[in-house]
């Protein structure tokens, strides 16, 4: 058995028997990438160097038997800032971009033990569904290679996927971690937002962000969370209630739970019906543990992309004005004037999908399209949040399919922008809702995986965690490997 | 609605973007099918409701404004790419003469 088949648990376990050493699992993580990666592409950036000393100097100390994640590895989303390591949020505007601290997650990963080998690709800014909008490299789907991994965290789940990390972390804002976690058939939380401080996370869409991770297993998973989450001084929206033990109760099943199926969720006429099909199933595994299903409506749910897209791009115009070539990032060359250099390096430096959003946004926030695009959405925002408190009146949580379709070929709609958007029509509102949701492989359509998403209440992500595990625990979908179809 | 080049060029002017020539006809075209999506929520009645601007339904609650030492300042210049006695140098705001206006 290869060391990275291991779950987080096992090879804690291993570590502190004297099985292994962090050193041996470091070094078998590169092995693994440098195996694999001219297939996957899904680093930017390997920090092999820090990485090898880092586990060296853990083994000397000797592993804290307490501290499960401690000199274990994991891949880190490129837009989430690393003190001394370019972080580039895959724009050529942060191309040699280094910062000076660590994003809050990374401070905390570093506490847990963690090492961070390196930092993965993603669409520019994070803005895309399938990492085709990096500036600097696409990558493949570690099932079908001609297939695009999802995005916008499309780097955060191949590597994980492709056995390269047992985890990763990503962000999610309108599906940026489900999405390419149900591509590519592993397991991938978006928290409540405000349970993972943001402080450190390139801003894209401020009252919708949230960091999240990506592991094989569910307890994988919430291991992870475990050590990312809590409030942060540096983050006004983050939580300050206390964080649970998310592993806690994840073996207590789902009997006597009830499972609200949004029905605005299952498109049943769907191209591919093999995505509504395996959820189907899903539920019926539910049933057999003891679950009870319960349809519900989610009546607003339609209006999710539309909304979706006027408060995220209008956020992210207001928040990608910081670049302007002045105190960091891309400065446009043989410029006269300030208003030239401020123009000439945005329009230089940002890439084709990063200023089609912030057009989109800084038309929706300006005079006279602000009542009809930036306040509607806003209003429309508050049904589709109050959609979701009228059915967690009913049901314990939601499950429903993570995308309409398994991954799709690379090429397939980076051409149409408006076709990618249309994509994101499940993932969406939970965002707006804030509420949390992870995606679970639960299935195979056209032999690529299929994702199901469980939805919670806010600051719920127990229950998700305890339902998600049931389900594994009768099935064997994350336990099937990649085939890297059409590698070399 | 829809939009035209006028309309995007006046939209770029304000993000501080621009388009070349040759492109704005096609990025317009882009831009006016997406808004068009956009708009499909004209068919929803918001009479009354009111709108959610924040991811959180917590409450935000400020910390103390304190000093604190958190950065060294010629860390905070490290990415600066011209810099000059401790400032930003960057091209003239004013009309320096040299232009000949």
């Amino acid at each position: 058995m290869n060391i990275l088949d291991h779950t987080l648990e096992e090879l804690h376990e291993k570590l502190v028997n004297g099985d292994l050493t962090s050193l041996q699992v470091i070094e078998a993580v590169y092995k693994r990438i440098e195996e694999t990666e001219a297939n996957i592409g899904a680093f930017l950036a390997l920090s092999k160097e820090e990485a090898l000393s880092q586990a060296r100097a853990m083994d000397e100390a000797g592993i804290d038997p307490k501290n499960i994640l401690s000199g274990l590895p994991i891949g880190i989303k490129d837009n989430i800032v690393t003190k001394g390591v370019t972080t580039t949020a895959a724009s050529k505007m942060l191309e040699d971009f280094v910062p000076v601290y660590n994003a809050t997650v990374v401070e905390k990963l570093t506490e847990a033990g963690m090492i961070s080998v390196g930092k993965l690709n993603l669409d520019e800014f994070a803005m895309g569904g399938s990492t085709e909008n990096s500036a600097f490299k696409i990558t493949r789907n570690p099932w079908d290679l001609s297939k695009v991994p999802g995005g916008s965290s499309g780097g955060s789940a191949a590597a994980v996927a492709a056995g390269q990390v047992p985890a990763s972390l990503g962000s999610d804002t309108g599906g940026s971690i489900r999405e390419p976690a149900a591509f590519t058939g592993i397991v991938g939380m978006k928290p409540t937002y405000g349970r993972v401080s943001r402080y450190g996370l390139i801003a894209f869409g401020s009252s919708l962000d949230q960091i999240g991770p990506f592991t094989r297993t569910v307890k994988d998973n919430a291991l992870v969370l475990n050590a990312i989450s809590g409030h942060d001084r540096r983050d006004s929206t983050s939580y300050e209630g206390a964080t649970p033990d998310f592993t806690q109760g994840i073996e207590e099943g789902v009997k006597g739970m009830r499972i609200g199926v949004p029905k605005e969720y299952f498109h049943e006429e769907a191209k591919e019906k093999g995505v509504v099909e395996s959820v189907r199933a899903a539920l019926k595994k539910y049933e057999e543990l003891g679950a009870e299903i319960v349809e519900v409506s989610l009546p607003h749910s339609k209006y999710g992309i539309p909304a979706y897209y006027i408060i995220a791009s209008s956020e992210a115009s207001s928040n990608l004005q910081r670049f302007d070539g002045i105190r960091y990032g891309y400065r446009a060359k043989e410029v006269n004037s300030l208003e030239e250099l401020y123009v000439k390096s945005r329009s230089e430096g940002f890439g084709l999908e990063v200023k089609r959003r912030i057009m989109l946004g800084t038309f929706s926030l300006s005079a006279g399209f602000y009542d009809a695009h930036f306040k509607k959405a806003a209003q429309a925002r508050t049904l589709i949040r109050q959609d979701f408190e009228k059915a967690f009146e009913k049901v314990d949580f939601l499950v429903a399919p993570t995308t309409t379709t398994t991954a799709f070929e690379l090429g397939g709609k980076i051409e149409d922008p408006l076709e990618m958007y249309l994509a994101d029509i499940l993932t969406v509102p939970v965002n707006l809702a804030g509420v949390p949701a992870v995606s679970i492989p639960c299935g195979f359509s056209n032999d690529m995986p299929v994702g199901m998403q469980l939805i919670g209440k806010h600051f719920d992500e127990q229950t998700l965690y305890r339902a998600a595990y049931a389900f594994e625990q009768v099935t064997d979908f994350h336990k099937q490997k990649p085939l890297f179809k059409g590698g070399k | 609605m829809s939009i035209n080049e006028e309309t995007v060029k006046h939209v770029a002017k304000l993000a501080k973007l621009e388009f070349q020539e040759e492109t704005i006809h096609g990025f317009t075209k882009e831009l006016d099918q997406i808004i068009q999506m956009v708009e499909q929520l004209e068919d929803l009645d918001t009479t009354g409701v009111e709108g959610t601007y924040h991811g959180i339904t917590h409450h935000s609650v400020l910390r103390k404004d304190e000093a604190k030492k958190e950065f060294e300042r010629d860390d905070l210049f490290a990415n600066v790419k011209t810099k000059q006695d401790g400032f930003i140098k960057v091209p003239a705001i004013m009309d320096n003469g040299e232009s000949g206006a």
